[in-house]
């Protein structure tokens, strides 16, 4: 009954979404903004598939997403990485946190003239931009995730003998993982937001050029179809990874 | 901070000042500690960093206290009403992950260059997580004050401006204190990808007029900005509110708003 009720709720709010849409298409055929900024639903569905069909936007789509990949792999194997080494090591973290808090309130899209300073405006500038922007998030939750592990389980593991290399994988891994996860969920979204940033100003080709090509020539229906896409790339990646974590994290349930 | 705190930061600008003076390194991407602090004490001293300084913050809290009140504003709506807070559950999940970078090439069709384009972005991308943790907010409030508050009979406005908003108030600083961190890097953002003003512009302009001592002064001076925001707004969070509004928020507030 209560799973009916919750189903009823899921079609009412869908149903408010499309009345949304219904609304926006209202508004364009009223004439209430004018058509060159506010294209409606029905125009950008046909950009969207138009694009898809010539294969520009799909050729697009997949270099922003590669970019977003190759830059958020790299950044969270390093973040993991580094971060697992700086926080299991009470000297390393004495020496190297405070400097790290002091980089943290740096907006990661100001790193961009540095990267274009030393690289050029070339495709290995965007991934590099893309990788150090997204490094953040995860080293920092790493470094907080193995500091913060229960002081307990470490005098268990010590009474039990473990080694080094145990405690850190069975015991202090494990704890940290939620931190990890969710910096690295952060993480993607940065980005994402980084490879558009790096494609508007290098134009390298992939999403972020196009939309703003088609901003600069008022072309409003491509532009509206670029923005959708990034929108699904952003909600797509986000549902992979919470599934992921719900996965991962599935024995921390009590039940 | 400890004194080990010191030993990288102060190591590194030693070594670097000792390289740029030993080899005599004369580049286009990099520049000695001491041509940085020459090219920061320049820009203090002729006022350009002012400029620069007051159009940033202008847009950035102009963005904040449209896109954050409109945030807390809905939360308010969504965490006094069920119904509408359920009705509209997947239209939010739906534009939520819209990163705000995306919009701005809209933003920029509509308004051209200028504060509005910039506060339009700022507006949008503070938004969403002042949404989220007001809500979070007002749905810790302890459920015994709503019904004093039904017991007392006040009306919807009485509840609100009696009740709730007291009573969520230090959260609500919170949220604004993690918006005001996502006003200022997407104010610079768009600053760096499009407008041509404030701390960003100036910041590529350096960089394409190949003067990387300005580039990195400016670049400290960002840090330097969105360190004492900060560090501001959790003093006065401490001062006003104490422990209240000790809550677990997820780290360096989310560009597209991590919820807590």
């Amino acid at each position: 009954m209560i799973r009916l009720r919750e189903v009823g709720w899921r079609v009412a709010s869908l149903g408010v979404g499309l009345g949304m849409i219904g609304l926006w298409q209202f508004i364009v055929w009223k004439k209430f903004i004018s058509p060159v900024f506010l294209p409606g639903p029905i125009e950008t569905w046909r950009a969207l598939v138009e694009g898809f069909r010539t294969g520009m936007l799909g050729a697009r789509t997949l270099a922003t997403v590669q970019r977003m990949l190759y830059g958020w792999v790299l950044a969270s194997l390093l973040g993991v990485g580094l971060g697992a080494a700086i926080g299991s090591s009470r000297r390393a973290r004495e020496y190297l946190a405070p400097t790290l808090e002091l980089l943290r309130p740096l907006p990661a899209s100001a790193i961009v003239p540095v990267g274009i300073a030393f690289f050029g405006l070339s495709n290995s500038m965007v991934i590099g931009v893309v990788a150090f922007g997204s490094l953040w998030p995860t080293l920092l939750a790493t470094i907080h995730g193995f500091a913060a592990v229960e002081s307990r389980l470490i005098e268990v593991a010590r009474m039990l003998k473990l080694s080094r290399d145990a405690i850190l994988f069975q015991i202090a891994f494990p704890s940290a993982l939620p931190d990890i996860l969710a910096a690295m969920r952060l993480g993607l979204i940065t980005a994402l937001i980084l490879s558009v940033i790096g494609e508007m100003l290098a134009f390298q080709g992939g999403l972020g050029s196009q939309i703003l090509e088609a901003s600069r020539a008022y072309r409003s229906p491509e532009l509206f179809a670029g923005v959708l896409v990034l929108g699904m790339i952003g909600l797509v990646s986000n549902l992979l990874l919470s599934a992921f974590e719900v996965c991962l994290l599935r024995w921390r349930d009590p039940h | 901070m400890k004194w080990q705190g010191l030993v990288l930061p102060v190591g590194a600008a030693m070594l670097a000042e000792g390289c740029a003076r030993a080899f005599g390194i004369q580049s286009d991407s990099l520049a000695s500690p001491s041509q940085i602090l020459g090219a920061a004490w320049g820009l203090l001293r002729d006022g350009a960093l002012f400029a620069m300084l007051g159009q940033t913050l202008l847009a950035a809290f102009g963005g904040l206290l449209i896109g954050g009140g409109a945030g807390v504003v809905m939360a308010l709506v969504l965490g006094l009403s069920p119904t509408i807070s359920k009705l509209l559950r997947l239209p939010i999940e739906g534009l939520r992950p819209i990163p705000s970078i995306a919009i701005l090439p809209v933003f920029l069709m509509v308004f051209g260059f200028g504060y509005r384009l910039e506060i339009a972005s700022v507006s949008f991308a503070c938004f969403w997580p002042s949404l989220i943790i007001g809500q979070a907010a007002i749905s810790g409030i302890e459920p015994r004050l709503l019904e004093v508050s039904r017991v007392l009979g006040l009306g919807p406005w009485g509840r609100v401006t009696k009740i709730v908003i007291p009573a969520a108030l230090p959260r609500l600083f919170v949220a604004f204190r993690l918006a005001a961190a996502v006003a200022l890097i997407v104010a610079v953002t768009v600053e760096i990808a499009l407008n041509p003003q404030g701390m960003g512009y100036e910041l590529m302009s350096a960089q394409s007029s190949l003067r990387p001592e300005v580039m990195f002064a400016i670049l400290l001076y960002i840090g330097i900005t969105g360190w004492s925001v900060n560090a501001a707004l959790l003093l006065a969070q401490r001062r006003l509110f104490g422990r209240a509004g000790g809550m677990h928020v997820g780290m360096h507030g989310g560009v597209a708003g991590e919820p807590p």
